[in-house]
């Protein structure tokens, strides 16, 4: 048993398996560092269940991009199992949008972007359903239903800190602000495998939500310049490092520990 | 600045072998539709319920618990309401 790290081969299904499970995992872990701290006792179950369904989709991915990491010499055993692409890739091997490492910041910063993000993979999940590979296709049915309801969940808050007091309607501008340069991201190609929707064909589809909703809110969409990008490529923000010390410290000192 | 408290809704849950929607507790939240998810994320998180229903507290009117003797208590001696007080012709069957 070794700490080292692993690399995977680089086909289109395993690029495409990873970057989707790595936005899942990581956003997953963000809002479970919520549990216990949430502004009210609802907020907490909600922010965990949220977490909990995207943590379900990471490793369905992960086992899919295990099956196509290849065996072992007898032929029997993956090479590389769900703990393996979580745990034992470096920070520059992730592969997840910049946007969903973002530290959670005030209820307002995550909220802002559980929306940004969710309005995009709510409408990937949905295009993916009648993906040709049947995989692929069949961990989308199930993930739409749960980001449907995320997608609900943030836009109903969003509203309500944006049309709510001065305080939370500040905050919540704040955050737009701040996370807004990280969403062009999320439309750049992951793959031009046939099997893949590409997102730049959710674009306008998310614009119209994204509109929708923040006028309902009252809320200013930012305009913004330039954009973040980089986390396809394993270029990411300080913020990952730091999440992935805590989330790997225990496969990493004890390979292999179950409890 | 004080804030005013959020409003407090009752729960109840229509789950999947039962007929009526049961009360299971209460939820803390801003407006109806944020109850709707609060009890959704609260109550049903192990595939309790397959539908929710949400009101607000200060819209049930509850019995003062100073009426109980006048409320209640007449009907200790009144067996007879009890369907048990009843023979049931065999011709009936099961009831």
């Amino acid at each position: 048993m070794s700490t080292t790290s692993i690399t995977v081969p680089d086909t289109p299904l395993v690029r495409l398996a990873l970057a989707r499970a790595d936005d899942a995992l990581v956003l997953g872990h963000r809002l479970s560092e919520w549990a216990g701290h949430a502004p009210t006792l609802e907020e907490d179950l909600a922010l965990a269940n949220i977490a909990l369904d995207l943590i379900g989709q990471a490793r369905s991915l992960y086992a899919l991009a295990g099956e196509e990491c290849g065996r072992d010499k007898d032929g029997l055993a993956f090479l590389l199992d769900e703990d393996a692409l979580a745990y034992r890739r470096d920070e520059r091997g992730y592969r997840n949008l910049l946007l969903v490492e973002q530290p959670n910041g005030d209820f307002a910063r995550t909220i802002v972007r559980q929306f940004l993000y969710t309005a995009f993979i709510d409408a990937w999940w949905q295009a993916m359903m009648d993906s040709s590979e049947p995989r692929l296709a069949a961990i989308a049915g199930k993930a739409e239903k749960e980001t449907a309801y995320h997608l609900r969940h943030s836009a109903e808050w969003l509203i309500r800190l944006g049309d709510g007091t001065v305080e939370s309607h500040r905050r919540a501008q704040a955050a737009l602000d701040a996370l807004f340069p990280f969403t062009a991201e999320a439309f750049e190609p992951v793959t031009a495998a046939e099997f893949d929707v590409a997102p730049a064909t959710l674009r306008a589809g998310w614009d119209r939500q994204i509109d929708t909703v923040l006028a309902t809110a009252g809320l200013a969409r930012p305009a913004v310049p330039w954009s973040h990008s980089g986390g396809r490529a394993g270029r990411h923000t300080e913020h990952l490092g730091h999440l992935l010390s805590e989330m790997q410290y225990l496969q990493r000192v004890h390979p292999g520990a179950t409890w | 600045m004080s804030t005013p408290a959020t409003p407090i809704w009752e729960v109840f849950i229509r789950s999947r072998s039962g007929l009526a929607h049961r009360h299971v507790g209460s939820v803390h939240a801003a407006d109806a539709t944020l109850a709707l998810q609060a009890a959704r994320d609260v109550y049903t998180r192990r595939g309790e319920g397959l539908s929710i229903w949400v009101v607000p507290s200060n819209a049930i009117i509850a019995s003062d618990p100073a009426d109980k003797a006048m409320m209640f208590e007449p009907t200790a001696s009144k067996i007879y309401r009890h369907p048990t007080f009843y023979d049931i012709p065999d011709e009936i069957g099961h009831m």
